[in-house]
């Protein structure tokens, strides 16, 4: 009989197995998370979306696979950890143009610096002479949001020469298209440019065009969109192909906008009000509306990115002397401030913030403001201790 | 039943386990032979090729063996769980033969995810010449720490493999090679080394779909059967000891040059070398019965300065075991059963340093704790029930992914 002794183990054992949710990790709190689709997708569009995950956060390049051979990541994940901010580790480097004219070191390995090389294989170095900025990947959420805001709103937005003397500029950064983008149907362009939107001087016109050089700068992988071989300069067979090209522009598209956390909290309610009280919400603007898109979630949607997109005068403390189309060296697009509170899990656990990560705080980074950014920084050294920590708790808010 | 008695013990082999061992039971003109259970003082981690059971074919120099392995689990990662699955991880096969009484010869073939890959994990000739001096040739399973030759399923009261021993280190790894091996005996004491050349690594350890340094990204290459990727052997040595009383240790060094560094006599790359060193043990605590059985390994490569900091040219990590039997008597009819809990803790980090933009530590890092029970009707076959929680962190050490779940298995020798 005592051998029977083991039916009830046996029988514990299956209560546990059945009680397998219980045992579990729970789920993180999707507001606390950064990537994960919009709502609303078609399932044919979940999948596309799925495909264009496994692309981005799974698929690592190596020699045998067409890394490099001189290159900054070894995949896209590697820069966006869990689709948000990045990190020193994964900055990468742009040289060689100093003013609107262009980028005289595009014969030297310009526009981006391949920083690290396959064995056997040297890296670039910065010429001598050329001018450059390192730059941190920024978050990807929501992106699709941004993508179709159409020119009109982003020009209604604009007061390049400050007409309403409020001390805030603000234009776009009208760019060239690269022989394969198609402009959106309502485009706007002048003198042949369009407006860009993408990149920390909103030199990229569109995610097709951010991926596209993402692949190819970032990762040394041609493509039939980008096919020159960022080692060799000459033409070389696609590394990856369209439909992954595609898969990932979609999957971009359609990742989710941050979710606001603690919206009821008071704090963050009295942040909000100081936020819009010393003039941050000039540039920072915290709601824009999209316009037609053939993905239903995304079209004619409110949404609160807190940016316009255009690009400010940064004044000499943001000046690096290096910039990209239009845009000016002291000239950086308003980052939107979407997701800022999730910056560090992202970040190995501390804030890296600015293009380059040299702010370790969001006050840090707010102290950094300088030319059109500099009323509102003095604004902010005019509040009191309590009124600061508001405003902060409501920026990780978002 | 008819018992066999030793004949001889120091060769450690195979079909010297037939001579050293008793057969069971009769079947026609299969014969079940099992290791005898005097002789276990006696032997190390090394011998774990030859310590299984084996079918003879009747009074030939034949035998036949192997192991089966068959799993369900259900796991969750951060709250998404891909349902309940099943598995039979592997399906192994050994066929020994004894050329003469001092030539033997032993494969193991496994058949893993359903016999998606087919792996002939050794497949060697030894030859002994003197009790402490015997040669070994062909596929042989490099002796890094102590899982990579002691990895049978029905030997551990744990489903899943240690991941140090399996994604840090690259059990099971074999490769195409020679070397020697020996045991010598003194009162209580057993001493064993081994000594390797074979085919090695290549350059996919520092640049593959892992996105890390990665050892076992190597096993992907067929070729080491057949030649060194780079003219380079790749050294393997390891010498044991064991008090019968107290336990084995063991030390181990493994290592060569990894990258192909010319083709064609054209210079491509310097030579770049990997190093591992390793540390196994296992002991049974006296009056408790308590089995403690684990390894630790540090692994250095040399990864070019302008390559990427994402494979790291530092790695360690381990594991250990603990077995507890808490009931051994004769249960639902089988005499010697024995049921036991268990716990493993598991750490490994696969990129020691720090980043050289921040200064800031690389994590890239991963823990495990594993309890759970066993029960063993037969010392050939045991059925385990195991509840594995983990936690990997990234590279830059952001919040770590959380997996946990069950699995339930049953693995036997036949």
């Amino acid at each position: 009989m005592q051998s029977l002794k083991v039916i009830p183990i046996a029988l514990v054992a299956c209560f546990l197995l059945a009680a397998c949710e219980k045992t579990a990790p729970p789920a993180p709190n999707d507001a606390d998370l950064l990537d994960g689709p919009i709502e609303g997708l078609t399932t044919d569009q979940q999948k596309r979306f799925l495909n264009g995950d496994i692309a981005f956060n799974d698929e690592v390049f190596s020699a045998a696979t067409g890394l490099g051979p001189v290159f900054v990541a070894t995949s896209c994940g590697t820069c966006h950890a869990g689709d948000g901010k990045g990190h020193p580790f994964t900055s990468l480097t742009r040289f060689g143009q100093r003013d609107e004219t262009g980028n005289q070191f595009l014969h030297l390995g310009g526009p981006q610096l391949q920083h690290r090389a396959l064995p056997g294989f040297s890296p670039e170095q910065l010429p001598t002479g050329a001018t450059s900025s390192t730059l941190l990947p920024p978050a990807n959420t929501g992106l699709g949001l941004l993508e179709i805001i159409p020119d009109a709103a982003l020009l209604a937005l604009a007061d390049p020469d400050d007409a309403d003397g409020d001390g805030i500029s603000g234009r776009p950064n009208w760019v060239n298209l690269p022989n394969y983008l198609n402009p959106r149907p309502d485009a706007i362009s002048q003198d042949g440019k369009y407006i860009g939107r993408f990149g920390k001087k909103a030199a990229v016109y569109d995610l097709l065009q951010q991926t596209v050089n993402a692949y190819n700068q970032d990762i040394g992988i041609t493509s039939t969109f980008e096919p020159f071989d960022t080692y060799s300069g000459e033409p070389i067979d696609p590394e990856v192909s369209s439909q992954t090209i595609h898969d990932v522009v979609f999957y971009l598209r359609t990742l989710k906008a941050p979710i606001p956390r603690e919206v009821d909290r008071e704090a963050v309610s009295a942040g909000k009000m100081l936020f819009e009280q010393i003039g941050c919400a000039k540039c920072h603007v915290p709601v824009l509306t999209t316009g037609s898109s053939p993905i239903a979630p995304l079209a004619f949607r409110e949404f609160y990115p807190y940016s316009d997109l255009l690009l400010h005068d940064m004044g000499p403390e943001l000046d690096d002397g290096y910039t990209e189309g239009s845009a000016k060296t002291s000239e950086w697009r308003t980052p939107p401030l979407w997701g800022l509170g999730l910056s560090k899990n992202s970040q190995g656990g501390q804030y890296f913030l600015l293009h380059d990560g040299r702010a370790h705080s969001i006050e840090a980074a707010i102290l950094l403001h300088g030319g059109e950014g500099s009323q509102s920084r003095e604004a902010y050294g005019q509040l009191t201790p309590a009124e600061k920590n508001q405003l902060i708790t409501f920026l990780e808010s978002l | 039943m008819k018992r066999v008695f030793i004949s001889g013990l120091l060769s450690g082999a195979l079909l010297l386990c037939f001579q050293t061992a008793h057969a069971q039971t009769e079947n026609g003109w299969l014969q079940r032979v099992e290791p005898a259970a005097d002789s276990v003082p006696k032997k190390l981690n090394m011998d774990a090729v030859y310590d299984r059971p084996f079918l003879q074919l009747g009074k030939t120099p034949v035998a036949l063996g192997g192991y089966v392995e068959a799993n369900t689990a259900w796991f969750s990662e951060d709250g998404i769980s891909e349902g309940l699955s099943f598995q039979l991880p592997r399906l192994t096969m050994f066929i020994s033969s004894t050329i003469t009484r001092q030539i033997k010869f032993l494969t193991e073939i496994e058949f893993e995810e359903g016999g998606r890959e087919i792996n002939i994990e050794f497949a060697a000739l030894d030859i002994q010449f003197h009790p402490a001096f015997n040669l070994r040739g062909g596929i042989l399973m490099n002796p890094i720490g102590a899982f990579n030759q002691n990895h049978d399923g029905p030997k551990w009261d744990f489903i899943s493999r240690p991941v140090s021993a399996t994604q840090m280190l690259p059990a099971t790894w074999s490769n195409a090679g020679f070397g020697f091996y020996g045991k010598f005996y003194s009162g209580a004491w057993t001493f064993g080394y081994e000594a390797y050349l074979s085919n090695g690594f290549d350059d996919s350890i520092i640049s593959n779909s892992e996105n890390r340094t990665s050892l076992p990204a190597a096993k992907a290459n067929p070729e080491r059967f057949e030649e060194s990727f780079n003219g380079q052997p790749l050294s393997t040595v390891k010498l044991s000891v064991r008090q019968q009383d107290i336990g084995e240790i063991g030390f181990s060094y493994m290592g060569g040059v990894f990258n192909q560094f010319q083709e064609d006599g054209l210079i491509l790359d310097q030579k770049r070398s990997v190093h591992t060193w390793a540390v196994d043990w296992n002991a049974t605590i006296p009056k408790l019965g308590t089995k403690i059985t684990g390894e630790w390994a540090w692994i250095n490569v040399d990864v070019p300065e302008t390559f990427s900091q994402q494979f790291g040219d530092q790695q360690y990590g381990g594991f250990v075991d603990f077995v507890q039997p808490v009931l051994q008597r004769k249960i639902l009819g089988w005499e010697k059963a024995v049921f036991s809990i268990a716990c493993r803790l598991e750490y490994v980090d696969w990129n020691v340093g720090a980043f050289r933009e921040t200064g800031g530590n690389i994590a890239d890092d991963f823990k495990a704790v594993v309890p759970g029970v066993s029960f063993r009707p037969s010392a050939q076959t045991v059925l385990r029930l195991n509840y594995r929680y983990h936690w990997q962190r990234d590279i830059l050490g952001n919040p770590p992914a959380r997996t946990a779940g069950w699995q339930f298995g049953v693995s036997s020798y036949f």
